[in-house]
């Protein structure tokens, strides 16, 4: 389709962005390789989401650069390449009166693009990636009807029916049960290795993820540590004591992944604990 | 009964022409609906008044604006309204709303004005208020024909693009859909369609035919598609049946519609009292 010459899925070269007086980002430069799955992390108001804008093109960077597949997000046309399930796909209007076929459908229509209608081919792949989530029996219900769990699975679907080379999900897994998170995770983990497709999940809730993903970024305003994710466990509690600026004791839990757990006073418990556990 | 309305030739026409309003009303209404912008029709239609006032008072003094159809000036200032109204929704960023009650309020006092400057109410600018079944010109006819086709067309190119945007309006902008000139041209047709359904229903009930059948239609619809489906028919059913009964009953048409309409509308309540949409 494309010639994608940069090994680079998102360049950001010296980035900062503000809401009016209050800065957000702060100088942050990061580059995620094509292929990679990426966890960014940082607690709530840290700018995660802002980021997620930038390199979507929703937000405009008052400063830096951010390149998509080596191209400035100004000039980069080829958004069916890139995938994207919103935070807020939690709290859509649930009553819209649209099924689960017409909001899979969705995902086609950048890519079939104005003037164009969905084809045969198209409706199959509709079909496909409904299916792939497992969420065939379910295909002409209205999307208000199901579960949040459910309603995110056919958000994954809409971000997959084109195909996307990259991936970006932000919290997708707030107000979805343990189990399905889990089953979730595997998928996701499934795309990247057989797939080679490039993935980033905002999250804020590390310590259920690092079995699956391959690389982290710890954001706070700027950008604390990005490397892979064994470097990261090593070394978990500087990172996060220097992302949060104060003292935070880590505790171990024993749960099913054996992971940190990080306690604070307690604002940042609900953060970086497994807040929906 | 309805026979009556092939004898006459202005029966004719009034048939039709409400024929075609039942269509494109509710398929803007739908539109209009899910986005929560349903109000907008009330302050475009009170701009419409101020249009076709402002036509009345200049045919008192310019030959040219007596033997013109008011219902130009009146779509000229719909569609000047409808973007002063996005010019608005831009400079009150969190107060969007606020829009709708600044061109209502706009647009009848100037109205208002210009009907005192005509020297006050007649006969004509009654018909306008509240619709008519025998005031229906040829010229309204191809007008509204000629309206009826544009939104036909305009729906079927970009019905995809605006389920989208009303749907999910960053996914829509993030797959490359261009969102501004689509908001643009859908609210000038919401200005066009509004001005054409002013003749039948009247300006104070235009926004009737937007909202009431596409209400019913939520109570039974599984999915977009279908909303379109049963708005449409119940709003030709009430067009219809509003028609025939506002002539024999010698009543404003505009009045008989809306309550058939909502007759529609209670009754859908009652037998779907499960859902909550």
């Amino acid at each position: 389709m494309t010639k994608h010459i940069s090994p680079y899925a998102i360049e950001i070269n010296n980035v900062s962005f503000s809401y009016g007086q209050r800065n957000v980002l702060q100088d942050i430069h990061l580059k995620i390789p094509q292929g990679s799955f990426l966890g960014l992390v940082g607690p709530n108001g840290s700018g995660k989401s802002t980021l997620i804008k930038c390199i979507l093109g929703l937000n405009t960077p008052n400063k830096g650069e951010i390149k998509l597949f080596g191209e400035t997000v100004e000039k980069f046309h080829h958004w069916s390449e890139i995938g994207f399930v919103s935070q807020k796909a939690n709290s859509f209007n649930s009553g819209f009166p649209a099924t689960v076929y017409e909001v899979v459908s969705m995902g086609l229509y950048g890519k079939v693009g104005l003037f164009r209608f969905l084809n045969k081919k198209h409706k199959l792949k509709v079909f496909d990636a409904i299916n792939k989530v497992g969420m065939g029996d379910y295909i002409h219900q209205n999307i208000g009807e199901l579960s949040g769990g459910q309603q995110q699975r056919v958000f994954i679907a809409r971000a997959l029916v084109s195909d996307p080379k990259l991936l970006i999900l932000d919290e997708p897994t707030v107000g979805v049960d343990a189990k399905s998170v889990k089953n979730f995770y595997l998928m996701l983990k499934k795309l990247n290795v057989e797939n080679g497709m490039t993935l980033i999940l905002v999250t804020h809730d590390i310590g259920a993820m690092t079995e699956y993903i391959t690389d982290v970024a710890c954001l706070n305003k700027c950008l604390h540590f990005h490397g892979g994710t064994n470097e990261f466990v090593e070394n978990q509690e500087e990172m996060i004591s220097s992302m949060y600026g104060h003292d935070v004791q880590i505790l171990t839990h024993n749960h099913d992944h054996d992971h940190d757990h990080v306690h604070d006073h307690d604002d940042y418990d609900h953060e970086l604990g497994r807040s929906s556990s | 009964m309805i026979q009556v309305f092939f004898q006459y030739q202005f029966l004719t026409y009034t048939l039709y022409t409400g024929l075609m309003i039942g269509l494109i009303a509710p398929i803007i209404g739908v539109f209009l609906v899910v986005r929560r912008l349903s109000l907008i029709s009330d302050a475009l239609s009170h701009i419409t008044l101020s249009g076709i006032a402002f036509s009345l008072l200049l045919g008192r003094h310019y030959i040219f604006f007596s033997t013109l159809n008011p219902i130009y000036m009146g779509m000229i200032f719909s569609v000047g309204g409808a973007l002063f109204i996005e010019k608005l929704r831009n400079v009150y960023r969190y107060y969007k709303e606020l829009a709708i009650p600044i061109i209502l309020s706009a647009g009848i006092g100037i109205g208002v004005v210009f009907i005192s400057l005509a020297n006050g109410f007649n006969n004509d600018l009654f018909q306008y208020l509240f619709g008519s079944v025998v005031a229906i010109r040829q010229s309204d006819f191809e007008l509204i024909r000629f309206i009826t086709v544009i939104v036909i067309i305009l729906f079927i190119l970009f019905y995809k693009e605006w389920f989208y945007l009303s749907f999910d309006e960053d996914q829509a902008v993030v797959s490359g859909i261009p969102k501004k000139t689509l908001h643009v041209l859908f609210i000038v047709v919401v200005a066009l369609v509004i001005a054409a359904s002013m003749r039948i229903v009247g300006i104070l009930l235009v926004s009737s035919l937007m909202t009431l059948p596409v209400a019913a239609a939520m109570r039974w619809a599984k999915g977009f598609k279908q909303m379109f489906f049963y708005s449409i028919v119940f709003a030709e059913v009430s067009v219809l049946l509003g028609l025939i009964s506002a002539f024999h009953l010698e009543l404003a048409p505009g009045g008989t519609i809306v309550m058939i309409s909502v007759l529609i509308l209670l009754v859908s309540i009652l037998l779907t009292k499960k859902r909550t949409t």
